[in-house]
């Protein structure tokens, strides 16, 4: 069993509040689920869609066929009739976009006629749509009626009276006129699945982590990293600055986390470009910092609410002189959760900057998993404090040690001064000007910590054939396609997927030689979500592996399993 | 108890008769008077020869990158508001590159006291117009003469209601002190401009140029009073007005966030068990 399901309509039709109830139905019901949005840089109008995945196994990519398609307005039934599976089924209210069809595979609902003979309003024409869709899948309506009385507890039992009212009237109604419907969904039961996207599980991981202070401008598609700690603020004590630009939110973390914070910030490509000369700046004073860039397609605003991985070599080359730093890129919210902590875990341990680098794509996909485990969560304190403090004589910021890292204490937690400085400086953190300090100084913080936080970075994760003859080798959010995609191909092929998450200081093959994997494959292919292989560069750069081709793509949209498979597909066939 | 010798530091490496040397010692002295320890303080500066300031003194300090200084006072502030914060820059450092962090800074009115060496010229970079150089000024790079108007921050920071506002004079040391104790003591964001005579590249702010025209304000002004407040920050030509020129009381950043109003932020324990329940909320 594996359906799709599109809602599509115009901004500020609701759409997210019907995909998003549908998504925890099913996670609830022990459905697998796999939810990605495509949206208009707009409030209201346009055309948008929410696409949801469910399956009875694990699902961790869109499709372009649809099972379901609930048309919010008509310009969504022209764009998406021809992605109609055999089966599918097109519901839609015809006096709301004033046209009715024949064909049997439309089914009127009248939504909001519907919404109001229940006894509610017109707006709750997305209640009746939601019951109708679990009514067209055969399933039951208790979960769904759970999360109404959540949702509207605070409004009172009426309004959420009317709208399980709304529901089930949707939901009888489909199953009357449904004469077509044959979906078989699993009887629910099954453990319920935890729902998270890549944004929500960036910041579940920094609260979990200690992450005190979060300081941003808002930009799409990061801002949701700082919604969700922004909603956890007053219970768990983090301070939320909205700043007046990044340059401002960069160095206000720097500030907060000189002070004594485990502090973070994050944008996009854009925003991140003006927080270059911060980051820069974080390691010359070695002030720990997270810094979450979300990728969106550029240059210069580019697409803002859609996809792309073109930022790699940015995030790896960003600022001046040279300097260490850890780049992070999660494949899914699970990773992008326990990386999140990985990387304020490093930041602190080193003192320098470390990236989440994550994307539109992962951002806003919404997936199912059995759980996070805090189990695996770090929670060292790496800061020099009282005790330790008390027994040294004299304190220096950046006393030159064996591995490079000095031992980090705060202002005001002990007598001794705290001194750093953006100019090259003596151990003490003032500035200086000789030759002989300053190679000190390179060595402290670039050339002896480096090989130390390289031991720490995890190789690729190979899935699929241990001999594979065909190797698909990626980066961040195109996990969940590249491995479906091993899956739809392992049938006939040995064929797997290397996927890195931790892309600098670059994996070494002291752990797992996935060189040689890659080398005795007889075709490897490098896929990525732009258009000039800025990975495949990289991986030639570090190791001098050429991969035999690259499948791009830089439409501003995700690979779609379809559509990655069907690359696959020309380069298998002329093997 | 410190002393004017607590604040000691290195060898300042301004030219000789720089306008920063009374600054300097200015400064240490209103610090000892306060009986404020050189480890309970932190000095934030951003670059210039203003910004060398805190390397010339014995206290915490983060020296940052030019016009950042206030990001980062302010995160630092946020991070532990028990810990006084003083933010030193230059005008060129506070008033061009970091023109849009003051104005945020002063509507916040983050507890921060930003004092700026006001010498009206870039030095650090040799000479150049800054945003306070006088229109018509002659430099290397405004060879017709500096062009705009120049920037008058007492004026503007009254417009933005600023909740201090004071301008001290480098050759008035005595007096600069007590603004400088002044604006420790406020509650709120607190900006005193000092005009800093910069000997080698301002041939026309000198001394000279100064000591004929800069008065203090008398006790009749009242500087709780905007409109009074706005008509004396107009002030400046032939007689230049130092002194409090405005002030308010309303509350600080710091106070309006519930999480750190009664616990500085670093002195808050976390619960990571705590924290595990939020996992529940994605079922």
């Amino acid at each position: 069993m594996d359906y799709t399901i599109r809602i599509g309509g115009e901004a500020g039709q609701g759409l997210q509040t019907i995909g998003g109830v549908l998504a925890k139905v099913f996670a609830r019901s022990g459905l697998h689920v796999f939810t990605h949005q495509d949206y208009m840089s707009r409030i209201r109008g346009g055309h948008n869609f929410y696409q949801i995945r469910l399956s009875d196994r694990e699902v961790m990519s869109s499709r372009e066929k649809v099972d379901i398609l609930i048309a919010l307005d008509l310009n969504t039934i022209s764009i998406h009739r021809g992605s109609l599976s055999e089966e599918g089924i097109i519901i839609y209210d015809a006096a709301f976009i004033k046209k009715g069809f024949d064909s049997p595979e439309f089914l009127n609902i009248p939504f909001e006629a519907i919404a109001v003979e229940a006894g509610g309003n017109r707006i709750m024409a997305n209640t009746v749509a939601t019951g109708a869709v679990l009514g067209i899948l055969g399933m039951d309506l208790n979960i769904f009626e759970d999360i109404i009385r959540e949702r509207f507890s605070k409004k009172g039992e009426e309004i959420a009276g009317k709208n399980i009212a709304s529901a089930r009237a949707g939901f009888d109604h489909a199953v009357k006129v449904c004469t077509r419907c044959d979906f078989a969904v699993p009887e629910p039961g099954g453990t319920p699945l935890m729902l998270i996207n890549g944004n929500e599980a960036t910041g579940l991981g920094a609260l979990m982590s200690g992450c005190r202070f979060y300081a941003a401008y808002p930009m799409t598609p990061s801002t949701g990293i700082m919604i969700f700690l922004a909603s956890k603020a007053k219970e768990y004590g983090i301070v939320i600055e909205q700043a007046e630009d990044e340059i401002s939110a960069i160095n206000m973390a720097l500030g907060a986390s000189f002070a004594g914070t485990r502090a973070m910030t994050g944008s996009s490509g854009g925003g991140f470009a003006l927080m270059v000369e911060g980051l820069s700046l974080a390691a010359m004073t070695e002030t720990p910092i997270v810094i979450a860039e979300v990728q969106r397609p550029g240059p210069a605003t580019g697409l803002p609410t859609r996809t792309e991985q073109a930022d790699l070599l940015f995030v790896l080359h960003a600022g001046h002189g040279e300097f260490a730093r850890v780049v992070l890129a999660p494949g899914t919210p699970e990773q992008a959760f326990y990386l999140t902590n990985k990387a304020f875990d490093l930041a602190e341990k080193y003192q320098i900057p470390v990236f989440i680098l994550s994307d539109q794509h992962l951002a806003d996909s919404e997936w199912t998993f059995r759980g996070l485990d805090t189990g695996r969560l770090r929670h060292n304190d790496y800061k020099l404090r009282s005790e330790a403090l008390e027994s040294i004589s004299v304190y220096k910021r950046h006393r030159l040690t064996e591995n490079g890292i000095s031992p980090m204490a705060v202002p005001g937690e002990s007598g001794h001064l705290i001194v750093t400085d953006s100019d090259e400086h003596d151990e003490e953190g003032h500035m200086i000007e000789d030759a002989e300090t300053r190679i000190k100084m390179t060595q402290k913080r670039l050339l002896k910590k480096l090989p130390l936080i390289r031991q720490e970075i995890e190789p690729p994760l190979l899935y699929g054939s241990e001999r594979p003859d065909i190797v698909i080798a990626g980066w961040g959010s195109t996990y969940g396609v590249m491995k479906e995609a091993v899956d739809v191909f392992s049938g006939d092929y040995a064929i797997a997927m290397l996927h890195f998450s931790e892309l600098y200081p670059f994996p070494s093959t002291e752990k797992f030689d996935y060189l040689s994997v890659l080398g005795n494959a007889r075709l490897s292919l490098c896929i990525e979500n732009n258009a000039t292989g800025q990975f495949s560069r990289l991986m030639r750069a570090e190791t001098g592996y050429k991969f035999d081709a690259g499948i791009n793509k830089y439409d501003g949209r995700p690979f779609t399993l379809e559509g990655l498979s069907g690359e696959l597909d020309a380069h298998i066939s002329k093997l | 108890m410190p002393t004017f010798q607590s604040y000691e530091g290195q060898t300042p490496a301004w030219c000789p008769g720089c306008g920063n040397f009374p600054i300097l010692k200015t400064l240490k002295e209103a610090l000892a008077e306060l009986e404020i320890e050189p480890h309970q303080l932190t000095v934030v500066s951003g670059i210039g020869q203003a910004a060398k300031l805190p390397h010339y003194m014995k206290c915490n300090t983060f020296n940052g990158l030019h016009g950042r200084t206030l990001p980062v006072a302010t995160g630092i502030r946020l991070a532990n508001h028990e810990m006084p914060v003083i933010a030193v820059a230059g005008d060129g450092d506070c008033y061009g590159e970091g023109g849009n962090h003051l104005l945020h800074a002063i509507r916040r009115n983050i507890n921060v006291k930003l004092f700026v060496h006001d010498n009206q010229v870039y030095g650090l970079t040799k000479g150049q117009a800054s945003p306070t150089t006088m229109e018509g000024v002659v430099t290397k790079t405004q060879p017709f003469g500096s062009l705009s108007e120049a920037l008058n921050p007492m004026a503007m920071a009254v417009a933005l209601d600023c909740s201090f506002v004071a301008r001290g004079f480098a050759g008035d040391a005595e007096f600069l002190k007590g603004l400088m104790k002044e604006a420790l003591n406020h509650k709120g964001f607190a900006l005193l401009d000092i005009l800093q005579p910069c000997v080698t590249f301002n041939k026309v702010n000198t001394y000279q140029w100064y000591s004929g025209r800069v008065y203090r304000i008398g006790d009749d002004h009242d500087p709780f009073d905007r409109i009074e407040a706005f008509k004396k920050a107009l002030e400046w030509g032939e007689k230049i007005p130092t002194g409090i020129i405005y002030r308010n009381s309303r509350p600080t950043l710091e106070e309006r966030i519930p999480v750190i109003k009664d616990t500085p932020l670093i002195k808050q324990r976390f619960s990571f068990k705590e924290a595990e329940k939020e996992i529940q909320g994605f079922y």
